[in-house]
């Protein structure tokens, strides 16, 4: 029986996953693209980095960072949830409101409707600014009166022989301002999905509302996050300690997620589990409830290769917000690093007076 | 029975698939509270026709031709009266809104007298009856949903409460000792008596048979003193000794105990009747009223043993026999217990408990106010009569309505219960429907109050009886004082009502029971025959009590007789005790027979399938119903499997029903550590949710919603049953089990920030202002003015911004601190009547003020006018609350906490699919709670999420950990719940696997807005001038003794000054050193001069103190020294 081979150097690039708890031994940053001296090097880091694009669509992106530290990963993931900014309902003048739906509560479902517009056109709107511009505003209406569908025949279902029951986020118009019609077609502005439910209302019900839609970052409140999440995760590895065979292989098969565990035939006509593809695992862990397979295999985590996936909410396409995460780290390290200097100089100043 | 026969010997019984189903069978049939409606129908429909025929004579003094007759007594629908003697048909939704009270007028029909003719009368009406919601006179009983909702009432509201004035009462149910039951019990000292407490429609008594030196004494609180039972014997006419023997029993060890009272008789030379009937006279206690002839002691005697003793023991023509034979079976089993100790009866068992509804204290009410208002109208007539009048006396002019109206309505209001004839003063029977949730409101509604003292700390009535098993949850009780007193029902729990005793009666006579009046003594006390009672009586005895069983037992299953009689033998007491009262606990079982139960799978499947009802279950003898006695002589299997051929009699439905509406909700009670439970059950009321689907509707003093109320993932059948699915009280939060940030300490939660902006934990607050405008006797009346205009801008004032132009305030606006809702003005004079009409009476502002520190917004408006005619105005407040640092929330096993910390999104951990919990709790709340059933909660939860469908928590029952975890590893989760996270913060993953998933969570009601406070200046009370205390009146925090003591201790000095006298009642007065005086303006008015005059500064209180004792002729003097010196 192999024994398992993770030890200190191994420690270095892999996080062992054991039954109870995880071994994760060293400090992600430990080690990793020194140069003789034992700093951190900028070249050699940039010779190995990678990125992989595995998946991509408009809403959804899986890509793997290769060889690079947690924090950096994990910034920019921060940055994608909270600092990159979109546009947002965010002022909700109610002229009317005869829904059962209270005010606040009908300006807080608005305002978790998320737009097509593009937060990069807008600028940020002053605080005490009460109506707002064409560069920072957008403006809707949502005007929908229930009513009585006089030309629905009295024995059709109530649901046909009433109009507008349901207010849905398409009945959201927008309402150009300044030049914003010569620069946006509604498409561009528009509620994303045009199915979504606002309120339900009966015949002699009606709203009459205003919606201005703001730039905002996620901080601030969660309907401005551009994405409906971002994450990555760890790139799992199995490593089978000994062979597995027949019964047990099939059974090993079940312990993990479809397609991580492959089976051959060997030359003695035996069926022989091996690791055809641990990326998609789930890393359940499952196996170790079988005292039979416990010692057969060895979970780990690849340190520094990160699988990263963002779901976006529909605004921007998932890589151009990654692109626009980075785009903010990169300003808020040149802002600090401006900062810093500004503060060396006046520190220089105050000595010298 | 071919069924039975195939069956192999010790083959085990197969289960029944969906047994359950009967559970909401039977609730669909009595509704989840039954007992309430029940009782309250059986008042209004029959027992008040009993008590008006037993008092349906009225005559007067004045006239012996006069005379008033009831005929018949109804009460009729719900109705209001709006003036001109119109009335019109109400709901009860209209009441609440209005302030009006829902109730049905009561008539009766009535032959009296009118000069020399003979008038009948029908249909007169004599009160109002407050209406039980959904009882048989209500408007909602029998509508289908949609009719409800038309009337404003939600469908799943349960009833069983009234509305009066406006308000929603609940009379909470009674738990009492039961009536006519003879109870051997040990006094404190250690002597062995028998009680017996007397209740008949006309008197209530209690008799003990005592043991003093040996001897047996009669007590009785009509009597002075102790009677020697010797001598009642002989009074209620059995002189000869022997017989006395043999009534009370002829074995060697009875005769010797007895032997010394019936000497008693002998040296007290008492012999014959009249000689003990004079010595009873001479102790008995004289009558305050000399109402009536005098009578001679020896009549008072005959009549008090005859009607007042024993009062429930029938005795026709001063025929004392059963009497007698009672009062020997009393001695008799004192004399018993005192040889074996066993035979003292448990006063805490639940089988000598009766519980008191509100028909029944109804009916004691309307009795005692029919009684008055027959009372009255026999006054009248007798003043009336004599006089002579042009207009012929007519009683029915004299009868008034508000007497009893107002009788019930105020009884049900405050909840005072007085009845005079019965010396009974009960406070608190009612109370304020509470309707935080749906869930505190069905609650309240199985809620039993208990009579003993909660001050007293005894043990006994507090714990749990054995006897309470089924009948009363196990869990529900509160914290604190009331702890074991205040009960609740459990889920299939009936209270039996009333069934005339003589039908009952003559079937046992039918099965062979012997007539104790045609018996001698000695028969009772016979080693072979079994004594037989119905309700406390003695029937009779019988040798052949097996017969006597499965006669009544058998007739009950065929439904020849009602259901609910029970009958039950003691076979230490050697008698078999039928009982048909009101107020037993019942509840119902499958019947087993030869080891089989008698409900089949094919009878499942077609209550399944809707071809079969409960009813059908109990008219075909499948189900029957027991009480807790007979309960107690059953051999009752909890399952199939534990059925036994030989013993078992009865089969559980289902074990779940055994706790009661609170404790159904907790998910896997059983393994959870039951204070825990009992700890839900008192949150489950505090949580906010849905209190029914009306509630848009109502207009409430203070009401709690959520914004996104939510299905638990993991249900009980209890919650299906009472529709908390359709009215949950919670949402699903996905909980991760780990500590972060050391804020989530002593049970604090840390709160995902992206959660509460999409909305978890959003609650709505709804509060009202009222106001009524009143018309006065003077002819002026409550007027509203328009806004205020500011007469330099021109714009109306900051305070009456949200009026409209009527002076009330809009819909939708947003109300500040001290706005005006209403700008109402009352006038100056409401009293005298105005002399000079042309002038303006003077008004006085009297406006309703908004008050609070967080703005609130008009929902609603109303204006409508309620019982006196009166404009009354009720504005619905709203506020919307997100969840902040302070709030309490709690899960669904007793583990409450309060936020902790608000974290962003990217600060909480995320697992390897990138789900980031919305709430994290610190595992510490787990070793020494030992709630396994949250941890199943979550297991299950998570499962039910991944496979879309919701998972079972039933107690002794629901989803097995072994299907919940297979059905994780079929989504490719650790069989263990346990994930892979990462940190937020650092992005390193975490060392340890987090147990995460979702639970469901309540919002309590206790939010940190409603009790922040601080205060630096503000008001102070008038007398003391210190600062005011408490929130509402924006007090100051006091530095209380203990306080002091520490500031002493450390010797502040200084801080103590400031403290407890600059910052509080610092107050300048002047003294005169040399009167010692307080002296005013530097002028001493008692020397008469300013020379010794110092000002010096004290606390006001220390100052009124001083002038307080002065006013008592106590002088104090102040000496002042200069501190130097």
């Amino acid at each position: 029986m192999a024994k398992s081979n993770f030890n200190i150097d191994r420690a270095k690039t892999h996080i062992l996953m054991k039954e109870k708890s995880v071994a994760n031994l060293l400090p992600s940053e430990d080690g990793l693209y020194l140069n003789e001296d034992g700093h951190w090097d900028f070249d050699k880091w940039r010779e190995q980095f990678q990125i992989k694009i595995v998946k991509r669509n408009s809403l959804e992106m899986e890509f793997d960072l290769i060889g690079i530290q947690a924090a950096i990963v994990n910034a920019f993931r921060r940055i994608l949830l909270s600092d990159v900014p979109s546009m947002a309902f965010e002022k909700v003048l109610i002229y009317n409101n005869t829904s059962i739906i209270q005010d606040e509560v009908l300006a807080h479902r608005l305002g978790l409707i998320p737009l097509k517009a593009d937060a990069r056109q807008f600028e940020y709107r002053q605080p005490d600014d009460e109506n707002g511009t064409d560069v920072d505003t957008l403006k809707y209406k949502l005007k929908v009166k229930c009513s009585w569908n006089k030309n629905a025949s009295p024995s059709a279902p109530l649901s046909e022989q009433q109009v507008n029951t349901n207010v849905y986020s398409s009945q959201i118009k927008w309402l150009p301002m300044g030049s914003q019609s010569n620069v946006y077609k509604p498409d561009d502005v528009n509620p994303i999905h045009h199915d979504i439910l606002i309120a339900k209302m009966v015949p002699g019900q009606e709203m009459d509302i205003e919606l201005h839609a703001i730039k905002g970052i996620g901080r601030d409140h969660a309907k401005f996050s551009p994405v409906a999440t971002a994450f990555y995760r760890l790139l799992p590895e199995i490593t089978l300690l000994r062979d597995v065979e027949d019964d047990l292989a099939y059974k090993l098969q079940k312990c993990f997620s479809p397609g991580v565990i492959g089976l051959q035939k060997t030359k003695s006509g035996n069926v022989k589990a091996y690791v055809s593809d641990a990326r998609y695992d789930t890393c359940s862990r499952n196996v170790f409830r079988h005292e039979d397979l416990k010692d057969a295999v060895q979970l780990e985590r690849v340190k520094h290769h990160f699988i990263f996936t963002i779901e976006s909410v529909g605004a921007l396409p998932p890589d151009v917000l990654f692109i626009e995460a980075v785009r903010t780290l990169k300003n808020d390290c040149l802002d600090l690093l401006q900062k810093m200097k500004n503060m060396k100089k006046s520190g220089k100043k105050k000595k010298n007076n | 029975m071919g069924e039975v026969r195939d069956r192999k010997l010790g083959e085990p019984v197969k289960s029944l698939e969906e047994k359950w189903k009967l559970v909401p069978a039977f609730l669909k049939t009595k509704g989840l509270v039954k007992q309430h409606i029940d009782s309250y129908n059986y008042f209004i429909n029959v027992e008040i026709k009993s008590i008006v025929e037993a008092n349906d004579k009225v005559l007067s003094d004045a006239d012996p031709i006069f005379c008033l007759r009831y005929l018949n007594i109804k009460v009729g629908k719900p109705d209001v009266e709006e003036g001109f003697n119109m009335s019109k048909n109400v709901t009860p939704h209209e009441c609440r809104l209005r302030d009006l009270t829902y109730s049905a007028p009561i008539t009766v029909d009535i032959e009296y007298t009118r000069g020399n003719q003979k008038v009948i009368r029908n249909d007169l009406l004599i009160g109002r009856m407050p209406i039980m919601l959904r009882s048989s006179n209500c408007v909602l009983t029998g509508r289908s949903f949609s009719e409800l909702a038309k009337m404003n009432e939600c469908p799943h509201d349960p009833g069983g409460y009234f509305v009066v004035k406006g308000q929603e009462k609940v009379i909470l149910i009674q738990e009492q000792m039961s009536r006519n039951r003879i109870i051997v019990e040990e006094d404190s000292k250690g002597n062995i008596q028998c009680q017996v407490t007397s209740s008949t429609q006309e008197k209530k008594s209690r008799t003990n048979v005592v043991v003093k030196n040996g001897k047996f004494y009669l007590r009785h609180n009509t009597l002075t003193d102790d009677i020697p039972v010797g001598i009642v014997f002989k009074a209620m006419g059995i002189v000869a000794e022997q017989e006395i023997f043999q009534m009370v029993g002829v074995e060697q060890t009875v005769v010797e105990k007895f032997l010394a009272s019936v000497e008693e008789c002998h040296r007290l030379n008492i012999f014959t009747p009249n000689q003990a009937l004079s010595y009873i006279g001479s102790k008995t206690k004289q009558k305050k009223f000399g109402g009536g002839e005098k009578k001679t002691p020896v009549d008072e005697a005959r009549d008090l043993l005859a009607t007042t003793v024993l009062a429930h023991v029938p005795v026709e023509k001063f025929n004392f026999k059963v009497k007698v034979t009672y009062l020997a079976l009393m001695i008799r089993r004192t004399i018993q217990a005192q040889i074996n100790g066993k035979i003292i009866d448990d006063r805490d068992y639940y089988g000598n408990k009766r519980l008191e509804l509100a028909g029944s204290l109804l009916s004691l009410m309307f009795e005692d106010l029919f009684k008055r208002f027959n009372w009255e109208l026999k006054i009248i007539a007798d003043k009336n009569i004599p006089k002579v009048k042009a207009a012929q006396f007519d009683i029915v002019k004299h009868m008034r309505q508000d007497l009893i109206t107002n009788g019930l309505v105020n009884a049900i209001s405050t909840g005072n219960w007085t009845i005079k004839r019965f010396k009974m003063e009960r406070q608190g029977v009612t109370q304020v429907l509470s309707r935080l949730s749906y869930i505190s409101a069905l609650g309240m509604m199985t809620r039993v109050n208990s009579q003993f003292e909660k001050t007293r700390k005894v043990s006994g009535p507090r714990s749990l009886q054995p006897s309470q098993w089924g009948m009363m949850c196990p869990s529900d009780t509160p914290e604190g004082e009331a702890c074991g007193l205040v009960k609740n029902l459990a889920l299939m729990t009936h209270i039996t009502t009333e069934v005339k005793e003589p039908a009952i009666a003559q079937l046992a006579y039918n099965a062979g029971v012997e007539d104790i009046a045609l018996l001698g003594g000695e028969e009772i006390s016979s080693p072979d025959t079994y004594l037989v009672f119905l309700n406390g009586n003695i029937l009779g005895v019988i040798r052949e009590y097996k017969r006597l069983l499965w006669v009544i037992r058998t007739m009950r299953r065929r439904g020849l007789i009602n259901g609910f009689i029970s009958i039950y033998p003691n076979h230490i007491h050697r008698c078999i005790y039928i009982s048909s009262d009101g107020g037993r606990l019942c509840r119902p079982y499958i019947i087993v027979e030869n080891g089989r139960p008698l409900v089949t799978q094919k009878h499942i499947n077609q209550l399944i399938k809707g071809v079969r009802s409960f009813e059908d279950f109990l008219c075909e003898g499948l189900i029957e119903y027991l009480d807790v006695n007979e309960e107690n002589d059953s051999y009752i299997a909890v399952s199939e499997s534990n059925i036994e051929e030989k013993y078992t009699t009865h089969l559980e439905i289902e074990p779940f029903t055994l706790l009661g509406v609170c404790a159904g909700l907790v998910p896997y009670p059983h393994r959870n550590q039951s204070p825990r439970n009992t700890y839900q059950c008192a949150m489950g009321k505090q949580a906010m949710g849905t209190i029914g689907y009306n509630q848009r509707n109502r207009i409430d003093t203070l009401m709690y919603n959520i914004v996104y109320p939510q299905i638990p993932m993991v249900k009980t059948r209890t919650i299906e049953l009472i529709n908390f699915d359709k009215l949950p009280a919670g949402q699903n939060a996905t909980i991760a089990v780990m500590s972060y940030s050391g804020y989530d300490i002593e049970d604090a939660l840390i709160l995902n920030k992206a959660s509460i902006d999409r909305g978890y934990g959003r609650c709505l607050v709804y509060r009202n202002a009222k106001c009524t405008l009143k018309r006065y006797a003077n002819r002026s009346f409550d007027r509203i003015l328009g806004p205020l205009m500011d007469a330099a801008t021109g714009k109306i004032i900051f305070k009456h911004d949200i009026l409209d132009k009527d002076g009330i305030c809009s819909p939708g606006e947003k109300v500040e601190n001290r706005q005006v809702l209403v700008n109402k003005s009352m006038p100056s004079l409401t009293q005298n009547p105005v002399n000079n009409m042309e002038s303006q009476p003077e008004y006085i502002e009297v406006p309703v003020q908004y008050k609070g520190p967080v703005p609130s917004y008009i929902e609603r408006v109303m204006i409508s006018s309620d019982s006196e005619n009166s404009n009354l105005i009720k504005i619905l407040l709203r506020q919307t609350r997100r969840p902040e640092i302070g709030d309490k929330f709690s899960s669904r096993h007793g583990q409450k906490g309060v936020t902790g910390l608000i974290v962003e999104q990217e600060d909480m951990p995320f697992n390897d699919s990138g789900i980031c919990p919305d709430m994290i709790m610190n595992p510490h709340g787990f070793p020494s709670r030992m709630t396994v059933g949250k941890l199943l909660e979550l297991l299950a939860g998570k499962a039910g999420v991944l496979d879309g469908k919701f998972h079972y928590g039933t107690a002794f029952g629901g989803s097995r950990v072994e299907e919940v975890c297979d059905e994780l590893i079929k989504h490719g989760y650790n069989y263990q719940g346990k994930d892979y996270f990462y940190s937020g913060t650092t992005g390193e993953s975490y060392l340890a696997y987090i147990y995460s998933g979702p639970v469901y969570y309540q919002k309590l009601k206790h939010m940190v807005q409603d009790k922040m406070h601080a205060r630096s200046r503000g008001p102070r009370a008038v007398l003391t001038r210190q600062p005011t205390e408490g929130r509402s009146r924006e007090g100051g925090l006091r530095l209380g003794e203990m306080e002091r003591d520490c500031l002493i201790g450390y010797g502040a000095s200084m801080l103590l000054l400031e403290r407890l006298m600059i910052s509080s009642d610092i107050f300048n007065i002047d003294v005169c050193n040399q009167c010692g005086l307080l002296a005013y303006s530097g002028w001493c008015h008692s020397c008469q001069s300013s020379a010794a005059v110092s000002s010096i500064e004290i606390p006001y209180a220390c100052k009124l103190l001083f002038q307080e004792l002065q006013s008592m002729n106590i002088v104090p003097r102040l000496t002042l020294k200069n501190y130097c010196d």
